[in-house]
């Protein structure tokens, strides 16, 4: 009361500089919900990860002339329920502007509604379903679908010489059904022959009776649509049941971690993967990023914290050309980003998706470690 | 490494293929029940639905990871130590947490309420502790290669375990049975206050069934996290429903019931998944126990009148 009391005094005393130092003093909130407890914490943490360390260069200079950001991070654990307490949290007491998340697409499909309602925009940074942005005006996302990433991946196996497909996939999981369905259509459109559909529990960790039966029907390519644990675990499983070099596994988006190696070891190597960043990508903004991320938290950055870290950059950029913190400017101001960070350049199309492809990279699993695709 | 491409695909007839699934379901039901024993012997002599019998799992599980990462220890050092450490833990966690309700004579509901929350206490803790990644045993631990008999093939992992289950098993029952503390422990599974008054001591016998549900439980968690090869705080968690699917089908409190049960469901879930639809493979689990409850509600190989232990 006093403080406003005090404001209010010199507002009408020295207007112009009150003006600058209330504003100063108050940072934007931006809310974000993730997964950051429970068995899928590791994607939320390394998203939290990327979006700390681009606060920091964007705090050093601020925004809309020189004010901070303030991020609110909350858990999801992974539970619907708690993510959209936690929306609603965020946008009811933090008054937030715009909201980073949340972490699965699944999640995403009942958080989404509800802050689209409230008209705040929510970014997406690694919800990769079909019908994502389509929940409403105010969904965006950052990371590419996979419509848009397996169709590179799956040519890059033709090449090599795959002409029949069997297809695994958690069917518990948003992200991993939708990125089956995605999987078989392409297949269906770039002409392999799908032998077997196989589904499986994204906490099981046997696997051996689905991968029986594929074995006996011998197809070319094995494709996995799962989050990366139950995606080490399948090919633990199938080198323990006799499957060699001469069947060429294929993972969706989840298979795209360093932790597929760490988990897997030699069983993952072979694999093959689409991505729309890679650790060794040679550009400077690149090196400079993954180099200040191996300073600060002491690990390789993933995709996921790559991806984070765009976004929250992209946001500030948006903040700052809508000229207020407000969220319907925001929300106009993010649609017409044309900005260039660690995943390449980066435009919305209308419908609030990554506008290109042209950063793909299939990446091959190599001594537990991803390399390029020679 | 055994021939991976002459000889199986030669001999992935139909037949074999079933043969295959079988192997494949009874290693399945063999880590089921191996994870099971210990779960309805706490059930069975202390009348407690232990939720935190998963955390023992996990607990044992991490030990061995530390043990083999850190100190270079071999399998056979790891396995029994941290099988053990585990048991401690399940002495130390069972008696904070359930002692206070036994003096009670609490019902059977304010143990679970209790251990509910005492179990996702640990596992945040130890999410807090080690993170939540996925860890693994150091790689060559035990050779990961499959032996190949007849076109089946079976890894030392999973040899391991079988022989870890029937060896356990039979020291289990043996122990219960065959000595004078096993007819101790029965009577307290019978009644707890008669056996006080008939002079065992039952808050050691107590204890001495934690020690034995934890180092039961660890000694699954190094097994299945070798064979599996995925070590992380929430891995108990998982296996706590089959647990549970396991034990009401077996008999609460049976040994012999939830080797039974264990076997049945993993064959079951694996000939589902290979015949049917490995989308059913959950229904089917989860049907049994349905239809097991409806009518049997002592569990297949239970009495309705004896408690077993």
């Amino acid at each position: 009361m006093l403080r406003r009391t005090l404001l209010a005094t010199l507002l009408i005393a020295t207007p112009v500089l009150a003006q600058t130092s209330a504003v100063m003093a108050q940072p934007i909130p931006v809310g974000s919900v993730e997964i950051l407890s429970g068995p899928a914490a590791a994607y939320g943490i390394a998203i939290k990860s990327g979006m700390e360390l681009a606060l920091d260069e964007v705090n050093a200079k601020g925004v809309l002339g020189g004010r901070k950001i303030a991020l609110i991070v909350e858990d999801s654990a992974g539970q619907k329920d708690q993510g959209l307490n936690a929306a609603r949290k965020l946008i009811g007491r933090d008054k937030v502007i715009a909201i980073i998340g949340p972490t699965l697409s699944t999640e995403m499909f009942a958080i989404g509604p509800v802050v689209n309602e409230r008209k705040i925009p929510i970014i997406g940074t690694s919800t990769t379903a079909t019908g994502v942005t389509a929940i409403g005006d105010y969904v965006f996302r950052t990371s590419l679908p996979e419509s848009d990433v397996l169709p590179v991946t799956l040519k890059a196996a033709m090449a090599r010489g795959v002409k029949t497909i069997a297809l695994m996939y958690a069917n518990d999981e948003a992200f991993a059904k939708s990125g089956f369905e995605v999987m078989k259509a392409t297949a269906d459109k770039v002409g392999l022959k799908i032998v077997a559909i196989e589904t499986f529990g994204s906490k099981d960790s046997d696997f051996s009776a689905q991968l029986t039966k594929i074995k006996a029907l011998k197809p070319d390519a094995i494709g996995l649509s799962a989050l990366v644990e139950p995606t080490a675990g399948v090919l633990l499983q199938a080198r323990q049941l006799g499957f060699g070099k001469e069947t060429q596994f294929i993972g969706g988006n989840g298979a795209n971690s360093p932790k597929l190696g760490e988990i897997a070891g030699p069983a993952a190597d072979g694999l093959i993967v689409g991505s729309p960043w890679f650790i060794a990508k040679k550009d400077q903004v690149n090196a400079d990023f993954v180099a200040a991320f191996r300073a600060r938290f002491n690990k390789d950055p993933d995709q996921f914290a790559a991806q984070s870290y765009d976004a929250l950059k992209i946001l500030a950029a948006a903040i700052d050309r809508a000229g207020a913190a407000d969220s319907e400017k925001v929300r106009d101001a993010l649609l017409k980003t044309d900005y260039s960070g660690v995943m390449g350049a980066f435009q919305f199309t209308p419908g609030r998706d990554p506008a290109s492809t042209s950063g793909v990279v299939v990446l091959t699993m190599q001594g537990g470690k991803f390399v390029v695709l020679e | 490494m055994h021939d991976l491409r002459a000889g199986p695909y030669l001999c992935l007839v139909p037949r074999t293929m079933l043969a295959q699934q079988l192997v494949n379901g009874v290693l399945l039901g063999a880590t089921y029940a191996l994870f099971a024993l210990g779960f309805t012997l706490t059930f069975g002599v202390l009348r407690v639905v232990n939720l935190t019998y998963g955390f023992y799992f996990t607990a044992g599980a991490f030990l061995a990871l530390w043990l083999t990462r850190h100190l270079g220890a071999p399998i056979w050092v790891a396995l029994p130590v941290a099988s053990v450490g585990a048991g401690l833990i399940a002495v130390v966690i069972d008696f904070l947490l359930l002692t206070r309700l036994r003096r009670k004579n609490a019902p059977e509901l304010a143990s679970l309420m209790v251990t509910i929350g005492g179990v996702l206490a640990l596992y945040a803790g130890m999410t807090a502790w080690v993170g939540p990644d996925v860890q693994r045993l150091p790689p060559g631990l035990i050779s990961a290669e499959a032996y190949d008999i007849a076109g089946l093939r079976i890894t030392q992992a999973q040899i391991l375990i079988l022989v870890a289950t029937a060896v356990l098993v039979a020291a289990l029952l043996f122990l219960l049975r065959g000595t004078r503390l096993g007819l101790a422990l029965r009577a307290m599974a019978e009644r707890p206050d008669a056996a006080g008054l008939m002079g065992i001591n039952t808050g050691r016998a107590a204890a001495l069934v934690s020690f034995l549900s934890g180092l039961l439980a660890g000694a699954g968690g190094v097994l299945i996290g070798l064979n599996f090869n995925a070590i992380q705080p929430f891995m108990g968690e998982s296996m706590m429903l089959r647990g549970f699917v396991v034990i009401i089908v077996g008999g609460l409190g049976d040994i012999r019931g939830a080797l039974i049960a264990g076997l049945l469901l993993g064959v079951l879930e694996v000939l589902t998944a290979g015949y049917l639809a490995s989308s059913l493979k959950e229904a089917v689990a989860f049907m049994i126990l349905v239809a097991v409850l409806w009518t049997r509600p002592q569990g297949l190989f239970g009495t309705s009148t004896v408690r077993r232990a």
